[in-house]
């Protein structure tokens, strides 16, 4: 438990998807003109995270990796299929996401309204693959602590997000150089609020 | 064929499946020789490292051979040699393993003055993730004689530090059993080299974690040949 | 490609030079940040980085550009996917075989070259509707627009945080003299940590912005 704690809290504050391995940049900086639409496809991306690490996962476990597939008799212990690993999250996601969108507005049109338009954007959001990508590079032990890592990256992800769009929202009445607005001040408040997440770096558990 | 149809779209993901399926399929049995190599001379060059010998990609295998070559053991946690050949262990296979049921592997290399090093591989977690490295004991089987560590994405500057000479360096000597026998490995804290203790090194400031998990390394690592060590 | 026109006509040459500028990927279009930045600590993971990336959306390009006429429209991103995928983990094979120290450094992100967005952006944006020479000028030009920002970036990252610059098939360069060091000159370790690339990108923009006003946001 005290390992899923420590798991959870560093892959929001201290792996931050964002400050410290800049994924999902692409999104992060085209969406966040407001927090409410921040808001919304944040929440996207926690769900699509905590859905697809797991999944991939299991995928890595017991087809993927080297001898993975000795379940299905000893004959296969030593088929090592790693290398098709990166086109195998990929159809994951994709999948995973068009399965979720699907779903959501079956169950909760609600909810698919608010957060739909975003669904399609996120299978090609460098933070899901890179979710999956870093969990195979981890070797997180069991189910528990790969739900746990997605978790946590995709809320790390939501924070950054949200934080940067609160930021733009004020910044619109800033007098800035004219060749640093927009894109040029985003960046360079990025960096700020980096450094900022970086004095977590010290946490111990 | 209507282009837009069913069968079309059908027939045309199975095609490129296939035709995706068989060139990365080719591709990696041609390159995985290659890649095995890499990985193989990566580790010979480790090993030589922790006993002071430096060698780059081409001249390893060879250095690999003449000193240490096939002089290898693997042993069990009471210190029986057991069946199997050391170089093939996986590491983080045997740690997910109960520790009475691991396999230990062990390198004896013959430096050019004829003494004997033993060599322990031991490999755990930094902060960001898998750190791992290799320390050789001098023939009393108590005294440090060599460290090298390295690491997988720690922090530059930081906790990637443990893979540069001045956290390794002080390793040289120092020893993992006190006077009475007992096992008591390396620690690694703050001002723990200037103290004049056989038992501890320096940290790394501002990379504690990355220091501690050196220390639990070098405790769980070593813990499994204290009784091979003590005879 | 009709047999008149030059293979370096006027308008070709700009497919390779316009995303060096004016339409650069990742200063004006803002794609493809993701992997950008966090392998250029160093100079040497940065330009194999480049290399690959201009690899992959040259010959993504190129394949989707030849068979842009026959692709069905419901399964052409998963086409797109796969293809893209399919180049990435030949890139990564190739250097986990041939240069083994980088792809070590580059871990994740050669993989996270599929989800660079440059690529299905110009798959859908340039090579859909284009004959396969222009789709393969469009993929050079953006490969290496991107590809000089990493260079640039890596090159300030490495010159100030470690005092060296490490080239591919050259090592490691010293290139701040000891005697600086001497003088008490001190590497600025703040460079190499993660902030420090998102205010560089963020001051190159600044310095391209100011001289070409045209690209100023309103």
């Amino acid at each position: 438990m005290e390992n899923l704690i420590n798991i959870f809290v560093k892959s929001i504050f201290i792996d931050n998807m964002v400050f410290a391995y800049f994924l999902g940049m692409c999104s992060y900086l085209a969406v966040s003109k407001t927090v409410k639409t921040s808001f919304g496809l944040g929440v996207a991306v926690v769900f699509v995270l905590a859905i697809t690490v797991p999944a991939n996962y299991l995928l890595n476990k017991y087809v993927l990796e080297e001898g993975a597939l000795s379940w299905l008799g000893e004959r296969f212990a030593d088929v090592n299929l790693s290398f098709l690993s990166f086109i195998m999250f990929i159809a994951v996601i994709a999948s995973m996401v068009q399965l979720v969108e699907m779903i959501v507005e079956k169950f909760a049109p609600a909810l698919y309204t608010s957060l739909g338009i975003f669904l399609p954007l996120i299978a090609v959001n460098c933070a899901i693959l890179g979710g999956s990508l870093f969990m195979q590079e981890r070797e997180y032990a069991n189910l528990a602590e790969a739900t746990t890592f997605g978790l946590g990256s995709g809320i790390g992800w939501l924070l950054a997000i949200v934080g940067i769009a609160a930021i733009r929202e004020k910044l619109k009445y800033s007098d800035i150089p004219a060749p640093l607005r927009g894109l040029g001040i985003t960046f360079i408040v990025t960096g700020l609020m980096a450094i900022g997440f970086m004095s977590f770096m010290g946490i111990q558990l | 064929m209507d282009k837009q149809g069913n069968l079309y779209t059908f027939l045309y993901a199975s095609a490129m499946v296939i035709v995706v399926a068989a060139i990365l399929a080719f591709v990696s049995e041609t390159l995985n020789p290659i890649q095995s190599k890499n990985v193989e001379v990566a580790k010979k060059i480790d090993l030589l490292k922790s006993v002071g010998i430096e060698s780059t990609a081409k001249t390893a295998e060879a250095l690999y051979e003449q000193h240490i070559g096939s002089n290898t053991k693997v042993i069990s946690m009471s210190g029986e040699e057991v069946e199997g050949k050391a170089f093939n262990i996986d590491l983080t296979k045997e740690n997910r393993k109960a520790a009475e049921e691991r396999k230990y592997p062990l390198y004896i290399c013959t430096l050019d003055n004829g003494n004997e090093k033993l060599i322990i591989p031991l490999r755990g977690v930094g902060l960001w993730g898998p750190i791992w490295g290799y320390i050789s004991l001098n023939e009393d089987k108590k005294t440090v004689f060599g460290a090298t560590f390295d690491h997988k994405g720690e922090t530059p500057g930081l906790g990637a530090e443990i893979s540069k000479d001045f956290f390794e360096e002080p390793f040289k000597g120092k020893t993992i059993f006190d006077t009475s026998g007992t096992f008591t490995s390396i620690k690694v804290i703050k001002g723990g080299g200037a103290a004049g203790n056989e038992h501890a090194v320096d940290a790394i400031t501002g990379g504690t974690i990355t220091s501690k998990g050196v220390e639990d390394m070098l405790w769980n690592g070593l813990t499994g040949y204290k009784e091979y060590l003590k005879n | 490609m009709s047999s008149k026109e030059p293979l370096f006509s006027a308008k070709n040459r700009k497919l390779i030079t316009n995303p060096l500028n004016v339409q650069n990927p990742i200063t004006i279009q803002v794609l493809g940040i993701c992997s950008a930045l966090a392998v250029t600590a160093k100079l040497e993971p940065a330009i194999v980085m480049s290399i690959s990336v201009i690899f992959v959306v040259v010959f993504s390009n190129v394949i989707i550009s030849l068979l842009r006429n026959t692709i069905p429209a419901r399964i052409r991103i998963i086409v797109q996917l796969v293809i893209v995928a399919a180049l990435v983990i030949v890139v990564d094979q190739i250097l986990k075989a041939y240069a083994y120290e980088v792809s070590k450094q580059l871990s994740v992100f050669v993989g996270l070259i599929i989800t660079n967005c440059i690529i299905m952006g110009r798959l859908e944006a340039f090579a859909l509707g284009n004959k396969p020479w222009q789709s393969a000028l469009d993929g050079v030009g953006n490969g290496a627009g991107y590809g000089i920002i990493l260079i640039i970036v890596a090159f300030f990252r490495e010159l100030f945080g470690s005092g060296t610059l490490t080239l591919p098939g050259l090592g490691t360069l010293h290139i701040v003299p000891q005697v600086f060091y001497d003088w008490g000159y001190a590497n600025n370790g703040f460079m190499i940590l993660p902030p420090m690339a998102l205010i560089t990108v963020g001051i190159i923009i600044w310095v391209q912005r100011s001289r070409n006003k045209d690209l100023v946001e309103s």
